[in-house]
């Protein structure tokens, strides 16, 4: 990734929010990604993102743990050493029913976590660049990615025009690094590169 | 956009106050960045205190054996896994609370399910003490783990109920805990966002992965959250009755029922909500949090205690009818004499069981009472005991007297170091509750600021205002009609 330059506005009002994500859409600006500090409903839709596929990624996991859990119990007692419970079948699959359950759902939480720390690189000491720390807190922050087109000072206007509020222009790392929060750290120890 | 989706008048706000979403980051983020009260260092120390006292027992175990708790051939199984059962019980209304009413939608889980969920994971890691150190050797405890090994390589068990609890146990806790600390990313990003201290950027900063609110991530989110409250519901169920399988798949008069698995987790619901009132009661109080942790959240966990516990009562009625009706003399006789008789040297165990658990919630019929702090403080408090000795009087009336009266057990009592070791878990889960509601948000920061403008009080008087407009405009218009 590198550093890119955006303008950012920021919203008070998932009324004005919404509108506003439509209009600077239509009028052909790239939106970055919109903050918000609690998941809002059809914003992802507004924004043209497309469903996520996790609950896939979920349902393979599972089954892998199920298949894990029958197989590796079925070689182990019925093949490996074989042990004669009161003369039970020992391919004795209802007893078997509670640990293939168990592992199915482990297997499942712990693959969809990992997946989903890996989609979104969220693993501790990660650090991202933040347009406006309010987006943790109150107010939804959008960011227009300006590209060679783009005439920053109409971005600005249009943006104002559709609601938002302290409107800048901010130069700012899109990946993520290993950092700590208390440090000012940059990227590979870059310099801001002229867009 | 759900912003205008109606919501119901008959239902109180579940967010009290005239509240915006900078003040709920305020409101709960003080007691984490404020300097801990006096109130909250005597607890803390109190608890230590415990905790060492419990690691002392422990200690005394290992070195003696289990016979250092009055074990004995026929009590094998005392306060051990009586407390055993009654902390992973505990363990369970978190996770009913975090995942079957997120399934369910009902807003009044996101006041209250971070404290649960925080409490689960300590009820769960108390818990699993208990069949650890009885185990005696416990050194040898990694034997129960399926790897390869010299002695033949031989296999535990996978017929084995017991061995399906270390497996239910140990994912109940990861899951549990992976879905707690998914929730608290984003409130541990916000506090990273407002951290004035070089200690707390450091602290939350890589506490928080880096999370930054961006959209997709929370659209993702969701979709994790979703997909692990619909795992973690049928693992809540499951968990219990593999518990209770403990108990249901041997052949001991008093054990071997059908009725376990649904009675042990009606029981777990109930003791676990008790639990979740205890903690949250004292929580609202100390951390100044009652405007978000309303009556109306303490009255529909009432709701739930008198219903589980009605669920419980007609459980223990099924059992002995079932016990009478069989004609299973041995079944029989367990009922009627270690129990039902009064006179019996544990029947006292069976009454103070019925009271507390069938008896005492019904009070909670009553709306006054279950909006009634103090009732509800004592009554929580109550079921615990009661909970506590459902679990005693199943395991311990059931096993001192045997098929052989020669082996018939003189009257079982704990020693101090059994007492000690069940201390020393409060210990255990106390420290780790205190340092909880100290360096975490006790309530879930987003998920308030997501139903604030659907169950704030602001936003639902005004929505009751538009509602009423618009029926008046309507009437206004088909008047002449």
């Amino acid at each position: 990734m590198a550093i890119k330059k955006f303008i950012t506005g920021n919203f008070y009002e998932e009324a004005v929010l919404f509108p506003a994500v439509k209009k600077v859409r239509r009028a052909g600006y790239k939106v970055h990604d919109v903050y918000t500090p609690f998941p809002i409903h059809g914003l992802d839709k507004e924004l043209g993102m497309k469903d996520t596929d996790l609950h896939i990624a979920g349902f393979i996991y599972g089954i892998t743990g199920t298949t894990t859990a029958i197989s590796f119990i079925g070689w182990a007692l019925a093949r490996d050493w074989q042990i004669n419970f009161g003369g039970k079948p020992f391919f004795s699959l209802p007893a078997w029913i509670p640990i293939m359950f168990e592992l199915t759902v482990l297997f499942s939480a712990v693959g969809m976590v990992l997946t989903f720390c890996w989609l979104c690189q969220l693993a501790p000491f990660v650090k991202k660049d933040h347009f406006n720390p309010r987006s943790t807190d109150d107010t939804f922050v959008m960011a227009i990615e300006c590209t060679d087109k783009t005439n920053e000072a109409e971005a600005i206007a249009f943006l104002k025009e559709a609601g938002a509020q302290d409107v800048q222009i901010q130069s700012r790392e899109t990946g993520w690094w290993f950092g700590r929060y208390d440090r000012e750290t940059v990227r590979f120890g870059k310099k801001v590169a002229a867009v | 956009m759900s912003l205008n989706r109606y919501e119901s008048q008959v239902r109180g706000p579940l967010v009290e106050g005239s509240k915006d979403y900078h003040q709920i980051t305020e409101d709960i983020c003080r007691p984490v960045e404020a300097t801990p009260s006096k109130l909250w260092w005597v607890g803390f120390i109190i608890s230590i205190g415990l905790l060492i006292f419990g690691v002392v027992s422990v200690t005394m175990e290992v070195m003696y054996g289990t016979g250092q708790w009055n074990l004995n051939k026929t009590i094998g199984w005392g306060w051990d896994i009586t407390n055993f059962v009654w902390w992973v019980g505990i363990g369970h209304a978190g996770t009913l609370i975090s995942a079957i009413l997120l399934l369910f939608r009902q807003g009044w889980r996101t006041g209250v399910n971070r404290a649960a969920e925080a409490m689960t994971i300590f009820a769960v890691m108390c818990a699993g003490q208990f069949p650890i150190w009885h185990m005696g050797r416990v050194w040898n405890a990694f034997f129960v783990m399926p790897y390869p090994n010299t002695r033949g390589p031989l296999w535990v068990n996978f017929n084995s109920p017991l061995l399906w609890d270390v497996f239910a146990i140990s994912t109940y806790f990861t899951v549990s805990l992976l879905f707690w600390y998914c929730g608290l990313l984003p409130d541990l990003a916000t506090l990273r966002d407002r951290a004035k201290l070089k200690w707390r950027k450091l602290f939350y900063g890589a506490a928080s992965f880096g999370w930054t609110g961006s959209t997709k991530h929370w659209q993702r989110h969701e979709a994790l959250s979703l997909v692990l409250a619909g795992l973690s519901t049928p693992l809540v169920l499951s968990v219990h009755t593999i518990v209770s399988f403990d108990f249901a798949t041997s052949v001991i008069p008093g054990w071997h029922t059908t009725i376990f698995p649904p009675y042990f987790v009606a029981g777990a619901v109930f003791s676990g909500f008790a639990m979740v009132q205890t903690l949250l009661l004292i929580t609202r109080k100390v951390l100044g949090l009652e405007e978000y942790i309303t009556m109306e959240h303490i009255d529909v966990m009432n709701k739930v205690i008198v219903l589980t516990g009605s669920i419980v009562g007609i459980a223990y009625l099924t059992e002995l009818f079932i016990a009478w009706y069989s004609h299973v003399e041995y079944e029989w006789f367990a009922f009627r004499e270690n129990r039902v008789n009064l006179s019996s040297p544990y029947g006292w165990s069976y009454y103070l069981m019925m009271g507390c658990n069938v008896l005492s919630p019904q009070i909670f019929w009553f709306k006054k009472m279950r909006r009634n702090l103090l009732v509800t403080f004592f009554m929580s408090i109550l079921v615990n005991i009661g909970m506590w000795f459902e679990r005693f009087v199943i395991i311990v009336t059931s096993i001192y007297r045997d098929y052989l009266p020669s082996s018939w057990s003189t009257y079982y009592t704990p020693t101090i170091w059994e007492i000690g070791f069940y201390m020393g878990t409060f210990g255990l889960f106390f420290t780790c509750y205190f340092l909880f509601s100290k360096f975490f948000p006790v309530i879930a920061i987003a998920e308030i600021k997501h139903i604030l403008k659907r169950s704030g009080d602001n936003f639902k008087e005004q929505m009751e205002k538009d509602e009423n407009e618009s029926l008046e405009a309507f009437e206004h218009a088909n008047a002449h009609h």
